[in-house]
């Protein structure tokens, strides 16, 4: 029987991998990619959630979270040619300006 | 035959689940951003035929379409947009990798044992139907959450849009050739 708490465990293993992207690579797109890979882990959760309550509301805040995300991943492409025209370069480390 | 029918639940989910992880490893470990990109574009479709197993017929809908339809072209435009070799760094990885992974994983232990008593504890729903019904009656997933979302979260459908807004004009101005980005900086000019 196929419960709630496999759907969570498999969103925290997609959540730890979007992480250890995010603080692992170089380069800032595939930084955002793993960005997308943590939405999805909550989604998933949500989605989990939702059947095992019967509760529809899991599925909405779904539905803003993929909205959200969308203009995460608008604004981050935008950062990403910013970048690229400042420092030529998508090396995340490059940009150090602000001692990070 | 008759294993595969009586387990066929388990057997999806378990397929999907590894398939899912499987192109999650690919998205953090591929060298080279465009197979990142197609990693990506997997995950996102695996997850939406789990959607479906979770009853959620629309929201795998949007996942395909917004996901896999809108953000990844998004991706895979900036990606052959600016050269290739621009993006990918010599060094894939950032330097002193080494402690920020293995919190990560003691952090992944905890989460498990976490996720495991909340999974398992707490109040469970009536079952899959309450999740097709409008007005007490049994339709269909998507007319279900329309109907809530145009009801009773009517005002944060609304203020979502303000957020698309805002994304938009913020895209457009870093994306301005204009915006004193240049190296050198144009701000000082004038």
């Amino acid at each position: 029987m196929i419960g709630a708490t496999h759907y969570v465990i498999l969103s925290l293993v997609l959540f730890v991998l979007g992480l250890i992207g995010v603080m692992v690579r170089r380069n800032f797109i595939t930084v955002l990619m793993s960005l997308e890979l943590i939405f999805n882990a909550a989604n998933l959760n949500l989605i989990a959630f939702s059947d095992r309550l019967s509760d529809l509301s899991g599925q909405v805040f779904a539905i803003f979270i993929i909205t959200v995300a969308a203009a995460e991943a608008a604004i981050g492409l935008g950062l990403i040619v910013a970048l690229l025209r400042l420092k030529n370069t998508a090396a995340l480390d490059e940009a150090s300006e602000m001692g990070g | 035959m008759e294993f595969l029918t009586a387990h066929f639940v388990e057997i999806m989910f378990y397929t999907l689940a590894a398939l899912t992880v499987a192109s999650a490893v690919g998205v953090v470990a591929f060298r080279n951003p465009v197979h990142s990109a197609i990693s990506l574009l997997a995950s996102f479709l695996f997850v939406a035929a789990l959607f479906v197993m979770r009853h959620a017929e629309f929201l795998a809908a949007v996942q395909v379409l917004v996901y896999a339809g809108g953000i990844m072209v998004l991706f895979l435009f900036v990606i052959m947009l600016v050269n290739v070799k621009r993006l990918d760094p010599e060094q894939v990885f950032l330097s002193g990798k080494a402690p920020a992974a293995v919190a990560a994983g003691v952090l992944l232990g905890a989460l498990i044992a976490f996720g495991y008593l909340a999974g398992s504890l707490g109040p469970v729903g009536p079952g899959p139907e309450a999740l097709r019904m409008v007005d007490g009656a049994v339709a269909g997933n998507t007319e279900a959450v329309g109907w809530l979302l145009y009801r009773q979260y009517l005002v944060p459908f609304e203020v979502v849009s303000v957020v698309l807004l805002v994304a938009m004009i913020g895209a457009i101005i870093f994306g301005r050739r204009d915006a004193g980005l240049e190296e050198g900086g144009g701000r000082m000019e004038q």
